[in-house]
């Protein structure tokens, strides 16, 4: 061999700086393999009516940006400053005391200290500084203030998509800081320049056009759900016939299209198409709404907007009387604290009352829209379901809060009380990880591409660990959640990190569980997977 | 004395400097992040790493049971197949166990002779370091299998939607099942 | 560097005012016109920053809920870190201003003999308050050089202030914890590598030029004997605006009020801010209850979407042959 083996220890130590050699300012980034996305396809800007829409790569040295991007940058700066209380006070009141340092999942799974929120902040407050304080405009880089250069560009794209946007540091934040804020302008500023994710733009432009993530077409959404209408009867002999695009139904229901799209989430679909059949509720499914999450939101406040105002303009168009939504967690995040804010007042709704038991939402009188753990918790305490427990009872359950239920909404006991009554087996992670401490997947805000896996499993690993804790302890086998981008995104990090714990949505148990009329007896899971003692007998 | 004796008399000392090793291997801010927050849930990798070589080390003096991959390794590979390391790298940390030894042990070592005991030992650590190997690039598979299985995952519905999966009749099924149970039965006459 | 210069820079403020007492008698300098500055500067700078944060409007209601929601009427719901109405923000922001509610949460949970503990991670969170509150304490304490006749309040914050009834002046307790407190807040700075990792120049700063006032402080009152009649004088023509400088104060005290000053003057352009935004924060101060009440963003703007009509023009025939009702035939 012509190169000199290196000495293992030589390997270990080799190009990695000794303690307080540089500062984070003098460390240029480095784009490594599988920590990011691909860029934007200029088609889906150019759908979108983005700036700057063009295919570029953020390997190449050359991102094609416009002349005067710097500008641009700089004057969305200013402007956001002046539209965002949180972002001007977020720039000025850290005091930098640590506090949220290792509360970040991918600082915890990876340690690039560029992944500490406090850091994360700081690469964009070092440019408000340099541009928008006088210490900084004196002192510069002992005020800890630089210039907005192409380097420092690249480190924002290339950390604000390391961001989760999960909230978790914010709840630690003495001042309430909310890296989200930050990463979310970050991001409205590289979008000025056509700086997006494939990954995101590409959901956002089928969104746009066709109503969903996906780009499923109304037809593809019509066939998809009666592919699992067949998959229902085969399981509990029972035939549903659900309505598309009905007017004058009494409540329209929305969830992210992934769950009409691939496993497990699929399974969650079923689930609430059985319950809502089960109950004969006078309800709709829209084809032109067919997406709860929101991709926009990943992009820019504007985007985000654009995305949402579907959900009201359809309720409207069927007349009908208030909105459920399925199980998502950003979506609820943009539903809770966005949606009447952008495109309200949805006046033409009435006050969500739910027509078995005759409760009144009145925590969303406003909105006027329902969180289906909501509906279904209230459905179970006034009795109204049929439920069998024991059908789950092959299932030992843990419960993963999503961030933004959790931290952006306080949604902590209704899937609770859901999964607690659906299934014997239910055991609660540590308490550090779950409800406003809640870990993220480690994929969220449309990281969950599969170029950029392995910051995907660093990001995954603390939930994980959390799991597999559980697992060890109770023999826990399955992870529940009320996200669909947790069931996709989940199930990849259990692969890797808890081979032998599956996911799955609440409502997939509670179609599991839910006792209907005229069924067979069921020998199967929704999974089509032999109930325990049921074995051959079919 | 033994040679083994003495590792499990100097274990504390042993493990100490062998994850200050591993450790060093990280850049300073996260092996500090590593060394100081003991909690398991705020710090799993460096729980893994600490808990991790505790086994290795208790597996080396006791020896492993079975052929079976070491929980401990898998658990510390695991997460190291995932961080910026390049596969000598992520599995180097194994080899330095022989010179933390020789650290620890200079004395003894330079008085008694130990030097067949040393070398089944180095031989151990050796078979270690591969094993670790084959659990490193199990989990790269692993990733590009999780990968290949999200895009499965989407496109299983579109095909099935595209009848391009065909359910197998039941006859088929029935074919196949006869043909397993003969494989199995051929595996037990063996 | 980042540590360096700062301190440097405490020194030289120290020297400056030392130097300028002793060598060039500017006592009116640094004893009345510095003061008045001074404060001009914090009033209107803190003023300034407060009225320019608040020209920013709050566009969402983003409270980042720490607790159960208000959802249906038999789950409870936690009121105080979820609120849902005045009162429990109210309460909120007290524990968050009082007591520092969410870095005491900094709770962690080790492993111990194979069990889950809940273990004790509470320094930054101790200190902090410490730090916080002895400082406030001793600031009250002060305002007895202020007033004509000493209320009734100071003397009782004092009296519980020196309970040990050690030393001659009594010792005050908030001396001593403030002292120790800085000093952890600076040694953690420069001993965890995260921390000094983050850490800017504007961090160790404040902490120096306190650190210099604590002590001057401190060594005045226990150590040189400054001529304290000759202060309150100064003090009550301060605030009755009839400046005058009594003779036979000692250059240590100018020192001490230098340092003041420059910590009011240095305030409204650092981070210490955080002691009005922390008021500001959306997302501590907010109720959470945008599905309930409408919340208004004053820049809403239309935007262009995509209309249900062109998207029923781009699928029509798809539409009718899948069955699916549309508005066009």
């Amino acid at each position: 061999m012509a190169a000199k083996l290196q000495k293992p220890e030589e390997l270990l130590k080799i190009d990695y700086n000794k303690p307080g050699n540089k500062d984070w300012m003098d460390t240029p980034v480095e784009f490594r393999e599988g920590m990011f996305c691909w860029g934007a396809k200029g088609k889906d800007l150019k759908t979108l009516e983005l700036p700057n829409a063009r295919d570029w790569s953020p390997k190449e040295e050359d991102w094609k940006l416009p002349e005067n991007w710097k500008d641009t940058i700089l004057e969305a700066l200013a402007d956001r400053l002046s539209k965002y209380r949180s972002f001007r006070l977020f720039m000025d009141i850290c005091v930098r005391c640590g506090a949220c340092a290792d509360k970040c999942h991918f600082f915890i799974g990876g340690g690039d200290p560029k992944n500490m929120p406090v850091l994360r902040a700081e690469l964009m407050r070092s440019v408000y500084r340099k541009y928008h304080t006088t210490g900084g405009k004196i002192f510069g880089k002992t005020a800890g203030a630089r210039e907005l250069t192409l380097d420092v560009l690249k480190e924002w794209w290339y950390y604000f998509f390391q961001c989760t946007e999960c909230r978790r540091c914010s709840v630690f934040c003495p001042y309430g800081i909310d890296t989200a804020e930050i990463t979310m302008m970050g991001r409205e500023f590289l979008n000025l320049l056509g700086l997006n994710t494939g990954w995101i733009s590409g959901p956002v432009a089928n969104c746009y056009m066709k109503g969903n993530h996906l780009g499923l077409e109304p037809h593809t959404i019509k066939s998809s759900i009666e592919f699992f209408l067949d998959d229902i009867e085969t399981v509990t002999g029972i035939k549903i016939e659900p309505t598309f695009n009905r007017k004058g139904a009494e409540i329209l229901f929305v969830t992210p299209s992934g769950d009409l799209f691939a496993d497990p989430g699929t399974y969650t679909a079923m689930g609430y198409l059985m319950l809502f059949h089960e109950l004969g509720l006078d309800y709709t499914w829209s084809t032109y709404a067919s997406e709860g999450g929101n991709f926009g939101f990943f992009t820019s406040n504007e985007m985000a907007k654009r995305l949402n105002s579907k959900i009201y303009a359809e309720a409207k168009r069927l007349g009908v009387k208030w909105i459920l939504g399925g199980e998502c967690g950003h979506m609820w995040r943009v539903l809770s604290q966005y949606m009447d804010t952008w495109n309200g007042p949805a006046d033409f709704l009435e006050v969500p009352k739910s027509p078995i038991t005759g409760t009144v939402f009145d925590n969303a009188k406003s909105t006027k829209m329902v969180h289906v753990t909501e509906f279904t918790a209230d459905l179970i305490k006034n009795g109204k379901l049929k439920l069998d427990p024991s059908r789950n009872d092959h299932l030992k359950v843990t419960y993963h809060d999503s961030c933004n239920t959790a931290r952006g909404m306080g949604l902590l006991e209704e899937p609770r009380y859901v999964l607690k009554n659906v299934c014997n087996h239910f055991y609660e992670m540590p308490d550090n990880t779950i409800r406003e401490q809640t870990f993220c997947c480690g994929s969220g805000t449309g990281l969950n591409a599969s170029e950029n896996m392995e910051l995907r499993m660093r990001g995954g690993l603390p939930r994980a660990n959390a799991v597999k804790h559980v697992r060890d302890q109770h023999g826990v086998n399955m992870l529940a959640n009320i996200c669909a981008i947790d069931r996709a995104t989940l199930k990849a990090s259990m692969e890797y990190w808890v081979p032998d714990v599956s996911v799955c949505g609440t409502h997939e148990l509670v179609g599991n569980a839910l006792v209907m009329k005229g069924e067979k007896e069921r020998t199967q899971d929704l999974r089509m997977e032999p109930l325990p003692g049921k074995e051959g007998k079919e | 004395m033994m040679l083994k004796n003495l590792l499990s008399e100097k274990r504390a000392a042993i493990l100490e400097r062998w994850l200050d090793i591993i450790l060093e291997s990280y850049p300073a801010d996260t092996s500090n992040f590593l060394r100081q927050q003991k909690n398991r849930f705020a710090n799993p990798v460096g729980a893994a790493i600490s808990q991790g070589i505790n086994g290795l080390f208790e597996e080396l003096l006791n020896g492993k049971s079975s052929d079976e991959i070491s929980p401990f390794l898998d658990n510390v590979i695991r997460i190291r197949a995932v961080q910026d390391f390049t596969p000598s790298k992520a599995v180097s940390f194994i080899f330095l166990l022989k010179k933390v030894i020789r650290e620890v042990l200079e004395k003894e070592i330079s008085e008694n002779r130990f030097s067949d005991e040393l070398s089944a030992l180095d031989a151990d650590i050796d078979n270690m370091a591969m094993e670790a190997f084959d659990i490193y690039v199990k989990c790269r598979e692993k990733l590009y299998d999780i990968k290949a299985n999200e895009v499965r995952r989407m496109t299983f519905r579109l095909l099935q939607r595209a009848n391009l999966i065909c359910e197998l009749s039941e006859q088929e099924q029935e074919l196949i099942d006869i043909k397993n149970l003969n494989v199995k039965r051929k595996e037990v006459t063996k | 560097m980042k540590i360096l210069f700062p301190f440097f820079a405490v020194i030289a403020l120290i020297l400056l005012a030392f130097a300028g007492i002793k060598t060039a008698n500017m006592q009116f300098l640094f004893g009345v016109v510095i003061p008045y500055a001074a404060l001009g500067i914090f009033t209107l700078g803190v003023i300034y920053r407060v009225v320019k944060w608040g020209t920013s409007p709050v566009p969402f209601r983003i409270p980042t809920t720490c607790g159960q929601q208000k959802s249906l009427p038999w789950i409870k719901q936690n009121k105080i870190e979820n609120p849902s109405g005045s009162l429990g923000v109210i309460i909120r922001m007290a524990l968050e201003v009082l007591v520092f509610r969410s870095l005491f949460r900094n709770l962690k949970t080790e492993l111990k003999e194979g069990k889950v503990v809940y273990g004790w991670e509470k320094w930054l969170w101790m200190a902090g308050l410490a730090f916080h509150w002895s400082f406030l304490i001793i600031l009250v304490r002060h305002f007895r050089f202020f007033m004509q006749d000493v209320p009734s309040v100071i003397k009782i914050i004092e009296s519980l202030d020196s309970f040990l009834q050690v030393g001659v002046p009594l010792l005050y307790l908030t001396d001593i914890i403030l002292l120790l407190a800085v000093t952890y807040l600076f040694i953690r700075r420069v001993y965890l590598p995260q921390i000094k990792y983050i850490s800017l120049a504007a961090d160790y700063f404040p902490l120096f030029l306190i650190l210099g006032i604590a002590v001057t402080g401190v060594l005045m009152r226990y150590f040189f004997k400054v001529h304290i009649v000759g202060v309150k004088v100064l003090a009550m023509g301060l605030v009755s605006f009839t400046p005058s400088i009594p003779e036979g104060i000692g250059a240590l005290f100018y020192v001490h009020l230098f340092l003041i000053c420059v910590l009011f003057a240095y305030f409204p352009f650092s981070k210490l801010m955080h002691l009005a935004g922390v008021f500001m924060s959306p997302t501590r101060n907010l109720a959470n209850n945008s599905r309930e009440v409408r919340h208004i963003n004053p820049w809403n703007y239309p935007v262009h979407v995509h209309t249900y009509e062109e998207y029923e023009n781009d699928f029509r025939d798809k539409m009718k042959a899948a069955g699916l009702p549309v508005e066009k035939e």
